[in-house]
């Protein structure tokens, strides 16, 4: 499976992606620039990093959405290429609309950085090797994390079972005490309704080896590359 | 082609909570400053568009808003515009 990590001025989570990527089995991970105008050969997942996007100037991932390679990633989504955005990546999928709603300032009006717990709540690629309920450690670093839609459009994504990560306590449990940021229903990721365009705040590509803690993150990766062979498969049996 | 100024005032729809906003009026109400409420903060961006006439200067501002300057799923914008 290839990856292609974008870089925008201000990414800073790219090498983190990039590195947590090249360890998985299976996958081949490459940087794609955001000023390019097309996206390599044969590309099956774009993810774009977290970061400080231009600086988060005037609202985050506002203006990355206009960088030039990303008409050719909302192309590539709506096409059912797979594309993860992470933290400011999330933002930015926001501000383009291939994710509805927004991410608000923290309500504790702080940049928060530390690890969380989230619960995987909804089967997705993202989360193909994982178990309904299954809980993990992993960290967010963030001071627009604090996500936000109107009733008809959390309604969906209730209904259509799109949120695929809450934040919850070690136990599980999700509760206004579990929630860091402030965010409706304790959401941490999203997804479209296809399951190809995810976005969650907490950084997995942080986590990927038990030398810095936990290896929670790279269970993710894992997921979508075996899922993405999984249906590549079908797809031959076919 | 004439040059057109536009003040351009961006804040938080309503019913969407202001956390900039509140933690402002809680530190005013913790000096001396109890009889203000409401308080909201936003953004204001200045322009300056060149176009023939103020009524496509207005659709381009208001383009720029809606594509760009503001986000019209939590905020609501305020465009003051005056040839120069």
């Amino acid at each position: 499976m290839k990856f292609g990590v974008v870089v925008f001025p201000g990414s800073n989570c790219d090498h983190d992606a990039f590195y947590a990527l090249s360890l998985c089995k299976e996958a081949s991970v490459q940087y794609i620039w955001h000023k390019e105008t097309q996206l390599p050969n044969g590309i099956d997942c774009i993810i774009l990093p977290g970061g400080f996007s231009y600086g988060d100037y005037l609202r985050c991932g506002a203006i990355a959405r206009f960088s030039s390679i990303m008409d050719e990633v909302i192309r590539f989504a709506n096409y059912g290429g797979y594309v993860i955005g992470i933290c400011n990546g999330f933002q930015i999928l926001t501000e383009c609309q291939l994710l509805p709603g927004v991410l608000l300032k923290n309500k504790s009006l702080s940049f928060i950085c530390k690890d969380v717990y989230i619960k995987v709540v909804s089967n997705s690629p993202f989360t193909y090797n994982l178990a309904k309920n299954e809980i993990l450690k992993i960290p967010i670093a963030h001071f627009e994390g604090n996500y936000f839609a109107n009733d008809d459009t959390i309604k969906e994504l209730e209904d259509n079972h799109q949120i695929v990560f809450r934040y919850c306590n070690k136990n599980g449990e999700i509760s206004d005490a579990a929630n860091p940021n402030g965010s409706i229903n304790n959401i941490a990721g999203i997804m479209n309704r296809s399951g190809n365009i995810q976005g969650l705040m907490p950084h997995p590509e942080r986590y990927y080896d038990k030398i810095l803690g936990y290896n929670d993150g790279l269970k993710l990766f894992h997921s979508l590359i075996n899922y993405f062979y999984s249906i590549k498969e079908k797809r031959y049996a076919v | 082609m004439k040059n057109f100024e536009a003040k351009i005032r961006i804040t938080l729809r309503k019913g969407i909570l202001d956390v900039q906003g509140k933690t402002v009026e809680n530190a005013l109400h913790s000096i001396e400053f109890q009889m203000i409420s409401k308080v909201r903060i936003g953004k204001y961006v200045e322009l300056i568009i060149l176009s023939d006439s103020y009524d496509s200067a207005m659709q381009i501002v208001d383009s720029a808003c809606k594509k760009l300057i503001a986000n019209p799923i939590i905020e609501d914008y305020q465009i003051d515009l005056i040839e120069i």
